[in-house]
């Protein structure tokens, strides 16, 4: 879900930039120069992964796959996504400039949370166990960030209430989805390759 | 072949002669300012300096204009509620829901202000070599690794595109039709890992393959771009159409109290 620009209100549009500065600044901390080209990578992966049409009903939705950038890259979500959304509006016109801020908080915060929850157990467990886990994150992303659209939505005006109900309600079915594809993407990695759940771990103290 | 992000020009294009910093921070300028308008009449003239810039572009018309359109059905999204949200004078009753004249006027100023602000992100910002997009953001300040990140994706958003489409080509010829069930959503799955999988193994070899020439911990932006007279010009005229704006709107905000 994009927002546009000429939506939000002044403050909103304010704290978002604000919040996605901090996140952006956080997941550059962890990306020291020799993880450029992990990241660089991985991050134009997610790039080609959302332009990626699904079919859904009778028509078809292009994936978000944030949950899954999440569980890769933890903080380095923020940056990398932000590049991504950054790109879309510069070269396709898609989302806006203004809400460039808030539009990367309602993806990257949603992914670093799941990264949180989900890593751990992902890394410990088996295969079968670690895809569930996968479902979680990415069903549990996408569900965060139509929260956080909705919120934002609601926050910038009274009579935006109904649109950001319409914005939760619209994202049921691709949650479901993104869960069993995030699934199926973290049974494949967890057995072919699951250093990619390592490479941006967080560490486990301080940078 | 034409790149993912690369849209190739019709006729012109002489944004290419100017500093990348001017285009850069010309549209964000034009985002800041139209998203601050109020008046029907200021954003029309937005609008209309919008779609001036993108003809001077050169980009391909029709495609401009189908981007746009699609990033039209977003803003219809958004706003096809607020009629009936913001109470005021109605206007028409569907369904027993009043639609009020006040909220039409504010579900039109959002349309306004995302189309102007989109044709002009077209018209300075699509038309950028990506490559000079990043060096132009490098020079405003931009973080050195934020950049480099940037430059990877221009890299490597092709080169990854292309592998999509030939893992989808083989998907094809072992009989794969997507479909509403969970295979096809698996299987879509497993298309995106098998990316991830890849991705971080080019990873792996692009880094030996960029400390065999000596890579030592620091990348570097060259760029010899000097603000010119083709700037100057550029300048001269935006700068007193924003200001117009900017003035204009305020006047307007002194009348109205």
């Amino acid at each position: 879900m994009h927002i546009v620009d000429g939506a939000l209100s002044i403050p909103v549009l304010v704290a978002g930039s604000a919040l996605a500065v901090a996140g952006i600044g956080l997941g550059l901390r962890r990306m020291p120069i020799d993880k450029i080209p992990a990241a660089g990578v991985l991050s134009a992966t997610f790039f080609v992964a959302s332009l990626v049409h699904v079919p859904i009903g009778p028509s078809s939705v292009h994936l978000i796959v944030n949950g899954l950038a999440g569980l890769v890259l933890g903080w380095a979500a923020f940056p990398a996504l932000f590049v991504g959304l950054l790109l879309q509006a510069a070269f396709f016109g898609f989302g806006g400039l203004t809400v460039l801020g808030v539009n990367t908080v309602d993806v990257a915060l949603p992914a670093v949370i799941v990264h949180y929850l989900c890593v751990p157990a992902i890394t410990r467990s088996g295969p079968r166990a670690a895809a569930i886990w996968g479902s979680i994150g990415g069903a549990g992303a996408i569900a965060l960030s139509a929260g956080c659209v909705a919120l934002v939505l609601a926050l910038s005006g009274e009579e935006f209430v109904p649109a950001a109900r319409l914005v939760i309600l619209a994202h049921a079915p691709v949650m479901l989805i993104e869960g069993i594809l995030t699934g199926a993407a973290v049974f494949l990695a967890r057995k072919v390759k699951p250093e990619l759940f390592v490479v941006f771990a967080t560490p486990a103290r301080g940078v | 072949m034409a790149g993912v992000l690369e849209t190739t020009r019709t006729r012109g294009g002489w944004y290419d002669e100017l500093d990348g910093r001017v285009r850069v921070v010309a549209a964000a300028l034009f985002a800041v300012v139209v998203v601050a308008l109020t008046g029907f009449a200021q954003l029309t003239a937005a609008l209309v300096g919008a779609a001036i810039a993108m003809v001077l572009a050169g980009l391909p018309i029709a495609r401009t204009l189908r981007r746009v359109v699609a990033m039209d059905a977003f803003v219809v999204f958004m706003i096809a509620m607020l009629p009936f949200t913001i109470p005021g004078e109605t206007v028409f009753t569907a369904f027993g829901f009043p639609a009020s004249f006040e909220g039409f006027r504010a579900a039109g100023l959002i349309a306004m202000k995302t189309n102007a602000v989109v044709l002009m992100a077209l018209a300075l910002l699509s038309s950028f070599e990506p490559v000079a997009f990043g060096r132009a953001l490098a020079r405003l300040g931009m973080p050195e690794r934020l950049v480099h990140l940037i430059l990877f994706n221009v890299r490597y958003i092709d080169v990854l595109d292309r592998e999509q489409k030939r893992l989808r080509i083989a998907m094809r010829a072992r009989g794969f039709r997507p479909a509403n069930s969970r295979h096809t959503y698996v299987t879509y799955g497993y298309l995106v890992g098998m990316m991830l999988i890849r991705a971080l193994e080019r990873s792996e070899r692009i880094l030996s393959a960029m400390k065999c020439r000596g890579f030592s911990g620091r990348l570097h932006l060259d760029t010899d771009e000097r603000f010119g007279r083709v700037d100057g010009v550029f300048v001269a005229i935006f700068a007193p159409f924003v200001t117009g704006l900017v003035l204009w709107e305020t006047l307007a905000r002194v009348a109205a109290s």
